[in-house]
């Protein structure tokens, strides 16, 4: 008998027993972080416009400042008395009557960069504005605090070839979870060696074969997602989580959003396609039980310019407002509103550092020590509710 | 310069004896393969002295400025100098197609207001038209690839359609992506000036980065800040009031709406002062353009990224510095600029040898090119190249394709070697048109061309059936005496040792698909 077929078909029966008898308690006894507690990022791309997402509709600057691309107070789906959602945005209103939908406002940093490509570096390593740092946060939270051998990876990139945050973990890129196992046989693990290029080669093929004995094949596909690129991811990290594979972190995305031109139709569809399919995905996951241990969180390389431009669209702005939702979420207003008569060359001034957001996932959420993996101290921002 | 010829020659005489040397891993056939390299040498001229870089570094040279490497290319290449190689490449660019074009590009475009008033029915078709319309242009941009003889000039068309991007995703009017890219292809190695003011008034950019809408009094700070960070200057090198002054001088380059045409629109534009990069007038786009040019970073930023292209991810401070500064003093050059990259010590180091990764193109056209494998219709190749991220006419933003470890994740390392896989298996198991369909499926659902009709995706599938390996017919190209020798065929299939080991076996197909499979094989 082949012995490696052996230790596979014996590591695929393990992740079976996973699947039907609950996880036994030794694969979440990392110590010093809950990674049973699954975290979902979800990329806005482009730079979502958060003025005409969570409208401060009640402030007269905003009207002054959007005389045709602001979103009229008629039609925004009112929070409290000064914040609204877009109206696209119903499908996440069942989330904030269910108090599970934390809005988190004026999240930014200083000295705040205007280029896409760096701005979403900033973001993706967790760094300073000034400073470069070469790996994904979620890459250094992973090597401060190991992820249980048992998972099938650290993290899991669903859509898009971007590893984003996950940079320089191990993680899988899944567009397609049978096609995967299909096709697992041809990578075969190889000790890492030779050129850089090499060595990432290598790594990958590793990482493949490991995850490869952990993913189940899945049955029939999980109904009810929109169709669209995050509908469709969000479906398969569901079907993933359905299979009883583990992995810490998914990172899916949402292209489109950098429109300095013609923005309010195409602004909508992608409010419409985003929310629907954040319902959706919860759904899912109160189906199968994995709500509660599950956060998810939208992160963008920066906001938009409050003034409109000449074109019905918007340029690069900085400070933004993200959601946070989940079983354990305690739904409100987070941070400060947009302060549209403070405005410093054009733009917000941000209140919270983006990095209170991370801090959240790793202190409470993990329950890790976050200082190791940001570099320093940020306040988490208290959305959970206590328990 | 006579000095300097003898000097080359010394060079790749060295570099000979090198190449001897490195065969100590199988000593067997040492004699022959001294002998073969010699008579290499002595052939190109008959005269003892003219010595030919040999096979390796003729292998090196054209997996990293082709598409794909011919047995008989490496062969005809081996008998030259680093300096005579380069020439020849650099000689071998005909701006133009080698193949029609679609007939459709010289149809008028459709307006974007025909869109606007459409039924929705009437919409979802013309959508539908220019969806399929795209595929076309890729497929046709794809046979180019695989059968143009000016490599270079192919190569360095990708090259720039990575820089100057625009997508059809936003464009729409498909036949203004044909236009922009008979640009690129007709300055691909011409001059970075004019194809600089000549791309920023194309109107797929254009449409692109917004300038058509960029009024006075009303800017679009779109194409203002991509043409610094992007296109010549590079993150760091200006201020965000430069950007806001520069998109003041870009108003009034706009685009004929009806034709697609650029059109100057005088009332949109701001003809007061603007003050960029620290010069003050009154500035329209091209003087704006011509300010960038002028400052020393450009061509800096310029010869990084041809040097992220060709020899690695770490470009050579100095180095760079010295080419850039040819490469200003031949007021944009492009030709000065690649002969002085391909000629430069590191990208013939041996340790940048192997060191990139092939990008989707590479490795797909560069495979069924090395191989010899026949192809058809192209389209298939086209999908899947889209599948692997590099779909043509669409990249992924403004930046273009980040390549390097960006191309290969668990996902496209996967897609690649079933592709690889599929050309070399030598039995044909009955589940394969199966798979070949799933596959079809798979690339038209990634490249955003939706469900293929039956008919449609049947005939992909035969012409993915038609290319297979000929290993008898590829495996003739070895002299006799090495036909059967492994290590021999390794140095052409791989760019270095297999990360597996070399199989123990003969020459064969099966040895050829185990190399092709190695890890080895994604590099260049």
């Amino acid at each position: 008998m082949n012995i490696s077929i052996g230790r596979r078909q014996f590591l695929g029966a393990v992740g079976a027993g996973l699947l039907s008898g609950g996880l036994p308690e030794f694969v979440f006894a990392a110590p010093g972080a809950d990674y049973g507690r699954l975290l979902v990022l979800v990329e806005l791309k482009g730079g979502n416009d958060g003025l005409n997402t969570v409208v401060p509709y009640a402030d007269a600057a905003y009207a002054r400042l959007r005389p045709r691309i602001g979103i009229s107070r008629d039609e925004v789906l009112k929070l409290d008395e000064k914040a609204a959602l877009h109206p696209s945005l119903e499908s996440l209103m069942a989330l904030w009557q269910a108090k599970e939908l934390a809005i988190v406002q004026g999240l930014g940093y200083e000295d705040p960069n205007f280029s896409h490509f760096r701005s979403i570096e900033i973001w993706d390593t967790g760094s300073a504005s000034n400073q470069t740092l070469g790996e994904g946060w979620l890459a250094r939270a992973f090597s401060a605090v190991p992820v249980p051998v048992g998972f099938a990876a650290e993290g899991a990139v669903i859509g898009g070839l971007e590893n984003g945050p996950l940079a320089g973990s191990r993680c899988v890129a899944l567009a397609n979870p049978d096609q995967f196992l299909r096709r697992a046989r041809l990578a075969t693990p190889m000790r890492a060696s030779g050129s850089a290029a090499l060595q990432h080669v290598l790594k990958v093929e590793s990482d493949i074969a490991q995850a490869a004995v952990r993913l189940a094949g899945s049955a029939a596909p999980l109904q009810g997602f929109p169709p669209g690129d995050l509908g469709n991811s969000l479906r398969i990290a569901a079907q993933v989580l359905a299979g009883g594979a583990r992995v810490a972190a998914i990172k899916v995305s949402l292209n489109g959003f950098d429109n300095h031109q013609n923005q309010p139709g195409v602004h909508a569809n992608l409010l419409r396609q985003f929310a629907e399919s954040i319902a959706a995905f919860r759904s899912c996951l109160q189906g199968l039980g994995q709500w509660n241990n599950t956060l998810v969180m939208t992160y963008a390389e920066f906001g938009r310019r409050p003034a409109e431009n000449g074109s019905m669209g918007t340029d690069h702005g900085t400070s933004n407002v993200h959601f946070v939702t989940g079983g354990r979420v305690k739904g409100g207003l987070y941070g400060e509103g947009p302060r549209l008569d403070q405005l410093e060359n054009e733009n917000l001034r941000h209140v919270l550092d983006f990095r209170s957001l991370y801090a959240t996932a790793l202190g409470p959420w993990w329950g890790m020590d976050s200082g190791r993996a940001l570099g320093g101290r940020f306040e988490p921002v208290p959305l959970f509710r206590a328990v | 310069m006579a000095a300097k010829f003898m000097a080359a020659r010394a060079t790749s005489f060295i570099g000979v004896l090198r190449d001897i040397a490195g065969h100590s891993a199988d000593r067997r056939f040492a004699a022959f393969r001294f002998l073969l390299l010699l008579g290499a040498g002595l052939g190109a001229t008959g005269s003892a002295f003219a010595i030919g870089m040999g096979t390796e570094e003729a292998r090196h040279l054209l997996v990293r400025t082709t598409f794909g490497l011919t047995m008989q290319r490496v062969r005809d290449f081996s008998f030259l100098t680093h300096e005579q190689a380069v020439s020849r490449l650099l000689s071998e660019g005909n701006p133009a197609a080698s193949k029609p074009p679609p007939a459709w590009v010289d149809e008028p475009v459709t307006p974007f207001r025909t869109f606007r008033n459409a039924t929705a029915e009437e919409r979802r078709r013309l959508q539908d038209r220019d969806i399929r319309r795209g595929l076309e242009l890729r497929a046709w941009w794809v046979g180019e690839m695989l059968d143009s003889p000016s490599q270079l000039n192919e190569r360095m068309t990708l090259f720039w359609h990575g820089h100057f991007t625009s997508s059809q995703q936003k464009v729409r009017m498909v036949q203004l992506m044909y236009r922009q890219n008979q640009l690129l292809r007709k300055q691909a190695t011409g001059n970075f000036a004019e194809l600089l003011h000549a791309v920023s008034k194309d109107p797929a950019m254009l449409v692109y980065l917004d300038s058509a809408s960029n009024r006075r009094g009303r800017p679009n700070e779109n194409f203002a800040r991509e043409v610094m960070e992007l296109f010549t200057l590079g993150e760091g090198s200006y201020g965000e009031a430069d950007i806001r002054e520069a998109a003041r001088a870009f108003t009034g380059w706009s685009i004929e709406l009806d034709t697609g045409e650029y059109l100057w629109r005088a009332p949109a534009h701001d003809a007061g002062d603007k003050t960029v990069l620290g010069k003050t007038g009154n500035f329209d786009g091209d003087a704006v353009l011509d300010i960038l040019l002028a400052q020393p970073r450009a061509a800096e930023y310029i010869v990084e990224k041809l040097w992220r292209e060709f020899i690695s991810q770490r470009p050579d401070a100095r180095e760079v510095h010295r080419i850039a500064a040819a490469f200003r003093t031949s007021r944009y050059d492009i030709k000065t600029a690649l002969r002085e990259l391909l000629g430069s010590g590191a990208f013939w180091a041996i340790e940048n040898r192997g060191n990139m990764f092939k990008s989707p193109a590479d490795l797909v056209v560069g495979t069924l090119r090395q191989f010899e494998i026949p192809v058809g219709d192209p389209t298939p190749l086209a999908l899947l190249m889209g599948a692997l991220g590099q779909n043509l006419f669409s990249p992924p933003n403004v930046k273009g394709w980040p390549g390097g470890t960006r191309w290969v994740n668990s996902t496209t390392l996967l897609t690649r070697k079933q592709f690889v896989d599929r050309l070399f298996r030598t039995d044909d198991s009955p589940s394969e048109p199966d798979a070949d369909r799933r596959n079809l499926n798979d690339f038209a659902t990634a490249n955003g061309v939706g469900r293929l009709n039956v008919e449609e995706r049947e005939r992909l599938a035969k012409s993915i059936a038609g290319m297979r390996f000929d290993s008898e017919k590829w495996l003739a190209h070895f002299p006799v005496t090495l036909a059967g020798d492994g290590e021999t065929v390794r140095r052409i299939v791989l760019a270095g040792e297999p990360a597996g080991g070399l199989p123990a076996m003969m020459a064969n197909r099966e040895l050829v698909r185990l190399l092709a499979l190695d890890p080895v094989f994604q590099l260049k």
